[in-house]
């Protein structure tokens, strides 16, 4: 209960004074970079043997970095631009992490945009990329990072939200076809209750990220490319919206006991090999989970082909719809010396590393093909489709302010208890409470 | 001998000089210098990273700063007021019930051992060894271990099970059990650190003290109550603010192990993701200023109630 005797209290009262007196004083040192080279471009070089430098690259890849596959993208790169020493930078707690370093100048060279940065503010922390125009042209995602016209960062990946499944145990249940809506996901889930003994759903509840990834449901549930623009302007909750249907699908997985059984220990690590073993069945997840899982496999010495990948059980004029989106994007700091090694890692990475193979993940590029493990999709004819992003700063500005935090744990950690009745109250109530939040708070964010 | 008295002898001296010359008061600035010089390091590290930091902290709170954005707007009092308007932002408090209760325990189990290992019993320095480890332990790495200790089929079930009790109850699971749970672990971690003081202030007390208790015919209990309890008020009043303003503050456990999650949400947790999840800087450093304000009056209060007066046993 007590902290140590380091926070004697007696000195407390000191503080007080101390600060009221200091606080005056140290005003002016608050802020962080006063930013003033805005809006500056880092340019593609133009001869790759000449360009040089040493340029830090941020990444929250920890396990590529300490397994050696990084140094390999650096060999390789190195072939095209000799003079450029690529050192990384890997941040287990990313935003966090550098949304402090960010009050500084030294956020490294390369980084990953963070949430925290409001899309606006872009120009000032980092450096463009080229027009928008010009941009989209041969990538994907570049309206995420656009802000008056210039694209300041780039994803290396495309990732679709989905449910990360193990074949084996869904055929051991009776299943064949992929679900068309959630009534019959959760019949197919009673059914691997049932029939097997696996856990027919894996929350990941106190790993907490994991849980966020149910808000990107949204545009899939409907097939619509303006799900975001809604987010901004309407309410997210109404009866019928995406993520109402979503949120009443985990609500009713749980209540009905379709989840794991305590959820607050669940093992995020744990679950990996356990889903690859068949000891769990589902979650819900995306595209970027499926390299890891099969790795899981291979570890655990079982068949990393029982890895299955389905889309949310909602069909749009008789289709799946998944969405794809931008993992984190990368740029370069406004602030470093190297802006061209840095353009020139940021290029090589997307277009030339292979990194979106290793991952099995889907492309940047417009007209590269998908992946193997998404061929399943290509047979069920699931349309893909991206969001338009022209409102997420905004929507981001209406989730802070509103504290709901629909890309935040909490939200589904609160659904969660609800449904096992660890909290009271209805559903309706529940996501009424998050429209009364989130329609107040539209209000007092204006464009 | 005569007496003379003290003032009506000479009083200048031939060798000393005369006031006021240099040597004389450098000697006399060192000397008020010197302690300053030994301070210079603790005081440096200390306006660094506790003054300067709180004043910032202070600052910000009259602000709309996000935490990374270049520019910031003054709001006055308005985070103060939305903190002291906003029903919400106090709720938390109930939990810190959990931890207050806890340290109740905690403070008499401290004593309880403390008393019986500070008279001669075997084994003493080893119990004394096992009471004080949690203490050494760092708080992340306890929170994970009870992780696994309140896991489903975990360390705890197992336990049970040894006794024979097969519960099948999630202890993370609902609010009040997770509550308690959590605040369990706290009394683990911190009991070492309450036993220790109360041993310090306990083997303070002369021995003979007790000696002359058993001739006049004390047991055990009176020589606790009439010699002990007395012999160790400071350190009591002290160790029972201390626990006070720990549970109001509780944060490192309960963000561990749950996360805030399951109604375990503590003030400080409550703070840390206004200021880390919905980046609003500055309504978090308001509330931690409101935090601190309530600490330093409940404090005052406790001194109100428990005036510190020494105590003269002998």
């Amino acid at each position: 209960m007590n902290r140590q005797l380091n926070r004697h209290t007696n000195r407390r009262t000191v503080q007080v004074l101390a600060t009221v007196a200091g606080a005056a004083l140290l005003l002016p040192g608050c802020t962080g970079t006063g930013a003033s080279t805005k809006g500056a471009d880092a340019e593609a070089p133009a001869d790759p043997a000449k360009v040089s430098g040493t340029i830090t690259v941020l990444t929250v890849r920890t396990d590529l970095v300490q397994d050696g596959t990084m140094k390999k993208y650096a060999a390789e790169f190195n072939k095209t631009y000799p003079k450029v020493k690529v050192e990384f930078q890997a941040l287990t707690n990313y935003e966090s992490e550098i949304k402090i370093r960010m009050n500084t100048d030294d956020y490294g060279d390369v980084l990953l945009i963070p949430a925290v940065i409001k899309k606006d503010d872009y120009p000032k922390f980092f450096a463009s990329l080229g027009t928008a125009a010009e941009r989209s042209k041969k990538y994907r995602f570049t309206e995420f990072t656009t802000v008056g016209g210039k694209v300041y960062g780039q994803s290396p990946v495309g990732v679709m939200p989905g449910f990360v499944y193990n074949k084996r145990v869904w055929k051991e249940a009776g299943v064949t076809q992929w679900p068309t809506t959630p009534a019959e996901f959760l019949t197919d889930l009673k059914a691997i209750k049932a029939k097997t003994d696996a856990v027919p759903y894996y929350t990941n509840f106190a790993a907490q990220w994991p849980l966020t990834s149910w808000t990107y449901v949204d545009g899939s549930v409907h097939c619509d490319p303006q799900a975001t623009t809604k987010l901004a302007a309407g309410d997210p909750w109404a009866a019928g919206s995406d993520l109402r249907v979503g949120d009443t699908l985990l609500y009713d997985i749980v209540k009905q006991g379709l989840a794991e059984k305590d959820p607050t220990t669940s093992n995020w690590e744990e679950s990996k090999p356990r889903t690859a073993k068949g000891e769990i069945a589902t979650q819900w997840l995306g595209t970027w989970a499926i390299i890891q899982f099969q790795d899981a496999a291979k570890k655990a010495g079982v068949n990393p082909d029982d890895i299955g990948f389905m889309p949310f059980p909602a069909q749009t004029d008789g289709a799946y719809c998944a969405t794809v989106g931008p993992d984190y994007n990368q740029a370069v700091n406004v602030h470093s010396p190297h802006k061209e090694a840095a353009r020139a890692w940021i290029d090589w990475f997307t277009d030339k590393s292979g990194y979106d193979k290793d991952n099995l993940a889907i492309s940047p590029l417009k007209d590269a093909a998908m992946p193997e493990v998404l061929k399943p999709y290509e047979t069920a004819g699931v349309r893909l489709i991206e969001l338009d992003d022209a409102a997420g700063a905004k929507v981001k500005l209406i989730d802070d302010e509103s504290e709901v935090g629909i890309y935040k744990p909490e939200y589904r950690q609160d659904l969660v208890d609800l449904a096992r009745g660890a909290k009271k109250g209805s559903l309706d109530d529940f996501l009424g409470g998050l429209t009364k939040k989130w329609t107040g708070a539209q209000a007092n964010v204006g464009d | 001998m005569t007496h003379t008295p003290l003032h009506a002898r000479p009083r200048t001296h031939p060798h000393t000089p005369a006031r006021g010359t240099p040597a004389r008061s450098t000697h006399k600035a060192w000397r008020l210098l010197t302690p300053w010089l030994f301070l210079l390091a603790p005081l440096a590290l200390l306006i660094t990273f506790t003054y300067a930091p709180i004043a910032n902290m202070v600052a910000y709170s009259f602000t709309d700063w996000d935490g990374v954005s270049p520019e910031l707007h003054y709001t006055g009092a308005g985070n103060y007021t939305e903190i002291f308007t906003r029903e919400d932002l106090f709720q938390v408090f109930w939990v810190s019930g959990y931890y207050l209760a806890a340290s109740v325990i905690q403070i008499v189990a401290a004593l309880y051992f403390a008393t019986i290992l500070s008279f001669n019993i075997r084994f003493r320095n080893f119990f004394k060894g096992v009471l004080f480890f949690p203490s050494l332990v760092n708080g992340v790495a306890i929170g994970f271990v009870f992780l696994y200790f309140f896991q489903d089929r975990g360390t705890f079930d197992t336990v049970l099970g040894l006794f024979g009790y097969h519960t099948d109850h999630a202890w993370l699971g609902t609010p009040t059990s997770a509550n308690v749970s959590l605040a369990g672990v706290s009394i683990w971690r911190y009991l070492g650190m309450n036993f220790v003081l109360f041993l310090g202030a306990i083997q303070s007390i002369p021995g003979e003290l007790y000696e002359a208790a058993e001739l006049d015919g004390a047991g055990r209990w009176h020589q606790f109550r009439y010699i002990i309890l007395p012999g160790i008020k400071p350190v009591l009043t002290l160790t029972v603010i201390l626990s006070v303003s720990g549970s109001l503050s509780a944060f490192e456990i309960p963000y561990i192990m749950t996360g805030g999650a399951t109604g375990t949400e503590t003030f400080v947790i409550q703070t840390v993701k206004l200021a880390f999840q919905f980046n609003k800087t500055g309504l978090a450093s308001a509330a931690a200023v409101v935090l601190l304000l309530i600490i330093l009056l409940v404090t005052w209060v406790q001194r109100r109630l428990v005036p510190d007066d020494r105590v003269d046993l002998v």
